[in-house]
């Protein structure tokens, strides 16, 4: 219970729980209802009552009385447990549910959107997955995409490659979207996959009828049925329900705070459509096959490592402060082709003689770093600083952490920063990839 | 129809659109659009588990439609909150203003705190699935003439978005009403004249229109919840003429009553809806009915025990029949056959025979027939089944849609409370005395009360002033005379009378601005004009609303003339009719006056002529 002191006491007062049907007297008027818990960020002193009607209202408690009506017993959220029924025909995807939006139920314990289903409730809140698979399925950690942190990249590698040493035919990862796009780059890296690895969620919650999450969740599984075995994000290709973008999970990015569309293919073209249960790829792109892997994990992984955003005005106290503070390697968002202000180049240069590798991206998104171009430019690859090509920010940092996961000499650092690794840069830049 | 004896009950629900500036979550404005969409955006909507733990049943037989929908989007009109791409912003706190306001006037109680709720609605009406509502007030009041009325609830919410079309497999929807705020007004279900539920929606309509909320066709949705003791409660959508109120009563009651006659008849009866689903295909191969001949197959139930009570009329011509065919349309299908209705439609005597030989059925028994693609038939007759067996029940509780006759149609399964569950994207809204206080003490005048005050104060006819504030014209009238010194009564005439005859004659109205009347009314005050050319007037301005009031009245030859052109024109009348005066002396002041007010007819005032036609008849006798 979230009540907190004033109408905790109360309810205690009177002997009240959650879910009891309980009729509270006010000076004029009284409410019957089912007493509900209340958000917890709400203000103390109000009761929430579930009318009848099936509004809810909050009831101040000064100068009321409170009776207990009925015992009720507090209402649950999800499914009862129960076995998910196997077909020996067909493939068996692995589910793993990581929280966020693709796999959450209101919770209102908090009044807001929480990722509290489990794997399995999501399988039995889309039964039509069925007729498409077998399904292992497991809560690997249960938090919001913004709380994603570097050592659940490694667990979930980890469980992956479990998974499909266990016999898994691909895998689905129900991810928050927020930071989806870093999960996916690390996967990238940390994984060479024998099957497909994809990764999904939903922009709209899946308590709402509106929901992409059903659609973004079986086009996942037929993604993971298919041929490309590859570590990739499914979700919605436009604004309507009617197809999806594999995306490859190094050139992909969230692009729109709130619409279903929000994933785009960054300096590249989706990997393939997925419309009416179909895989349409893209004939321009080669991918890995099916089987062409073998399974290889390696999950070594530097944390400290910083993305800074270059603006006018910066200070080098942003990247001294990084080196002080004993960052392994730093990240720049520079503007333009891959600029930062002149005073930040004597900084970079005392990163280097730390052996701190500096990775340079650009804020523009679109478009490759080119630090030839201009005089400032050039000071900066004097200075060490190192071309992250046409990476997006969020990958060039991934997998700079992943490098000094494989190493701390620079030099090394650096050749895998340069070398193509996951498909995360590519050399030519294509007319059709802007703003698609 | 004795209708205390039948325990008839009924209650009112109003959903009136609010004149805020902005949507209730979104900052789009409230008007409707006619231009052509940017965009379409196709969707779908599952139903999902309530926050009680319990999926609806209402929202499950939706989803069971499998309908897609598609969006009409306006890049200027609509933006991504009502595309569902966006969450909601907050509350409109001018629509929760108005809507308190309301609360005020009908003597509820407002909540301590507004809880926005989402009501699951997968019709596609609303892009997320459900609708935001949120309860305001409760416990009110409303005195009328047949006793007190208890207004059960204020709710506020989001109006749905426009349905435009279903093609296709597609339902089309525009969303510029999406997000409309609306007040929910419901009264208890404790009515039992059809006389008095038309006069709460009239009141209600008065006092929603004395606050600020939007006029005209659409804004305003009547729905009738009604049972009889016997009966089941059926709430009937969109009773848009209060005058039919009476009539969709009286025919409710009467299908309700029959429908517990079937029920008696069929559990004497013993009767029984059978499962299984027959295929018909082998029967209808050189049939000559068109429906049958194109369908890809022919099924059929049997339905025993009911035979001629699917044709028991249970609404002026509307049968049994036809309410297990509105269950059975909701699958796709465009009617079914039943054996009471049969031969016709192109099926022959021999062919139902044939049926029946195949059906093994008795005399007793009737069967239902589908005609469809496969899906759909068997889907249909689940339907079928599923109405017919609930005729054992008597009357099932629906939502039924009014129909222009006074007739209702099943439009869906009522819905149960638990379709609500919290809206977690808007934070709780407390609504404090110090947002209450200053609305309640600057309460708009209710129209009785307006009405008596301008009776009083204006010195109007009882029957004007009627006029004026059901026309809402009574602001317009007073703005008029607050400005312009002249009598009320032409004033009043002209927009309680005139303005509707102008209207009918296809003028537009509304093209009429505050400074037009003061202008008309300062050439009648002043003497210009004569009471008889305002009407005139009124309209030449309509037609050149941009030109100068006087120059209109000049221009038609609406000015009055001067008292001396006036003596003239009497004067040269009288002459011509010496005789006539020399021989009835004042009796020839009628037929006189006829012929001078026939030339100066809104040139001159009439007292004026009465007046110079007495003093030249006076001069020759
Ligand atoms: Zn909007």
């Amino acid at each position: 219970m979230t009540y907190k002191e004033n109408s905790e006491k109360y309810i205690e007062n009177y002997n009240l729980s959650i879910g009891d049907t309980i009729k509270v007297h006010k000076e004029d008027i009284s409410y019957t209802g089912i007493l509900l818990d209340r958000p917890e960020d709400a203000e103390d002193g109000f009761l929430v009552l579930k009318l009848s009607s099936g509004y809810n209202i909050g009831v101040a408690i000064d100068n009321t009385t409170a009776e207990l009506v009925e015992k009720g017993d507090k209402p649950k959220i999800g499914y009862d447990e129960s076995e998910i029924p196997k077909d020996p025909s067909k493939e068996n995807i692995s589910v793993i549910s990581t929280g966020g939006t693709v796999s959450s139920v209101i919770d209102y314990r908090t009044g807001a959107v929480y990722p509290k289903f489990t794997a399995s409730d999501l399988v039995k809140a889309n039964p039509e997955l069925l007729d498409y698979a077998n399904y292992n399925v497991k809560a690997l950690y249960n938090i919001f995409s913004e709380d994603m942190k570097h050592e659940y990249w490694v667990k979930a590698a980890e469980e992956i490659a479990n998974d499909i040493s266990d016999g898994a035919d691909g895998i689905v990862i129900a991810h928050g979207t927020d930071t989806m796009h870093y999960t996916s780059a690390a996967l990238s890296f940390m994984l060479k996959t024998p099957v497909p690895v994809i990764i999904t969620g939903a922009q709209r919650s899946s308590d709402r009828p509106s929901s992409d999450a059903n659609i973004n969740l079986i086009d996942s599984v037929i993604a993971a049925k298919g041929d490309i075995a590859e570590v990739c994000v499914c979700m919605h290709g436009s604004l309507n329900d009617n197809f999806t973008y594999l995306h490859k999970g190094t050139k992909v990015r969230k692009m729109h705070t709130s619409r279903r569309d929000t994933f785009r293919s960054i300096n590249a073209q989706p990997i393939a459509k997925i419309e009416n249960k179909k895989i349409n790829i893209n004939p321009e792109y080669s991918y890995t096959k099916r089987g062409e892997n073998e399974l290889e994990v390696n999950t070594n992984i530097e944390e400290k490592v910083g993305l800074v955003k270059s603006f006018p005005g910066i200070s080098k106290d942003f990247i001294e402060y990084h080196i002080d503070k004993g960052y392994k390697g730093l990240v720049i968002e520079g503007t333009g082709l891959g600029h930062t202000p002149n005073e930040l180049i004597g900084s970079f240069k005392r990163a280097k003689d730390e052996n701190i590798p500096v990775i340079m991206t650009s804020q523009c998104l679109y478009g490759r770093i080119n630090m030839n171009v201009y005089s400032s430019g050039r000071e900066l690859i004097d200075a060490g600083v190192i071309s992250a090509q046409d990476m997006t920010p969020e990958t060039a940092y991934v997998k700079l952490c992943w490098a000094l996961g494989q190493s701390d000499d620079y030099n090394k650092v650096k050749e895998i920063m340069q070398t193509n690794i996951a498909g995360e840069f590519s050399v030519k830049s294509s007319i059709k990839d802007f703003l698609n | 129809m004795d209708y205390n004896e039948l325990g008839l009950k009924m209650g009112l629900e109003i959903h009136q659109q609010l004149n805020s500036e902005h949507k209730l979550f979104c900052p789009c404005k409230t008007e409707l659009v006619d231009d052509d969409y940017n965009e379409l955006i196709q969707r779908k909507l599952r139903p999902t588990q309530s926050e009680l733990g319990e999926i609806d049943r209402a929202a499950l037989q939706e989803s069971l439609r499998g309908l897609n929908f598609k969006y009409e989007n306006f890049e200027k009109h609509t933006c991504l909150v009502e595309n569902d791409d966006e969450p909601p912003h907050s509350l409109n706190e001018e629509a929760l203003d108005i809507c308190i306001t309301i609360a005020c006037l009908m003597n509820m109680h407002i909540v301590d705190e507004f809880h926005t709720m989402r009501k699951q609605v997968i019709d596609g009406s609303n892009t997320g699935g459900f609708q935001r509502t949120g309860m305001v007030a409760t416990d009110g009041y409303l005195d009328t003439p047949y006793g007190r009325v208890v207004i059960e609830s204020l709710g506020l919410e989001e109006d749905a978005a426009r349905r435009i079309e279903t093609k296709d497999g597609f339902t089309e929807f525009r969303l510029d009403r999406l997000g409309i705020p609306l007040a929910e007004i419901t009264t208890d279900p404790s009515m039992h004249d059809p006389a008095q539920v038309r006069e709460v929606a009239y009141m209600l309509g008065q006092i929603l229109r004395s606050t600020n909320v939007k006029r005209g066709l659409g804004t305003i949705r009547q729905d009738l919840n009604i049972s009889i003791a016997k009966g089941a409660r059926v709430e009937i959508k969109g009773v848009q003429d209060l005058d039919l109120m009476s009539e969709i009563v009286e025919r409710e009651v009467q299908r309700q009553l029959v429908l517990i006659d079937i029920k008696e008849e069929l559990e004497k009866r013993n009767a029984e809806v059978l499962e299984e689903i027959h295929t018909l295909d082998d029967l209808f191969v050189d049939t000559e009915s068109k429906i049958l001949k194109s369908a890809e197959t022919i099924k059929a139930v049997v339905l025993k025990g009911y035979n001629g009570l699917i044709g028991r009329e249970v609404q002026p011509g509307r049968r049994f029949g036809t309410e297990i065919a509105s269950y059975a349309k909701k699958r796709g299908v465009s009617g079914i056959f039943h054996s009471d209705e049969l031969p016709a439609y192109g099926i022959t005597q021999d062919e139902v025979d044939k049926v029946t030989e195949f059906l093994n059925i008795g005399d007793d028994d009737a069967f239902i027939i589908v005609a469809h693609d496969e899906d759909i038939a068997i889907s249909a007759l689940e339907e079928v089944k599923r109405r017919a067996a609930l005729g054992l029940e008597g009357v099932v509780e629906e939502t039924r849609k009014a129909l222009d006759d006074g007739n209702t149609e099943y439009m869906r399964p009522l819905p149960t409370a638990n379709r609500m569950y919290l809206e977690t994207d808007i934070p709780l809204f407390k609504i404090t005395e110090d947002r209450i206080e200053p609305i309640a003490n600057n309460l708009p005048e209710l129209p009785d009360v307006k009405q008596a005050r301008i009776i009083k104060e204006y010195k109007l006819s009882e029957d004007l002033a009627t006029q004026l504030v059901k026309r809402q014209e009574a602001d317009m009238f007073e703005a008029i005379l607050a400005d312009v010194d002249v009598d009320a009564t032409p004033v009043a005439s002209l927009l309680a009378y005139d303005l509707r005859e102008i209207k009918r004659e296809g003028y537009d109205v509304n093209i009429l601005t505050l400074e037009h009347y003061k202008g008309i009314f300062t050439l009648l005050s002043e003497g210009k004009i004569a009471k008889d050319s305002v009407r005139k007037l009124a309209v030449e301005t309509i037609k050149t609303p941009d030109d100068d009031i006087a120059e209109i009245a000049e221009k038609n030859n609406l000015t009055m003339m001067s008292e001396d052109d006036v003596a003239k024109i009497i004067a040269d009348i009288v002459a011509q009719n010496e005789g006539m005066v020399k021989e009835r002396q004042m009796g020839a002041m009628g037929p006189l006056m006829g012929m001078c007010m026939k030339q100066l007819k809104g040139k001159a005032d009439g007292g004026l002529v009465n007046k110079i036609v007495r003093e030249e008849i006076q001069k020759l006798i």
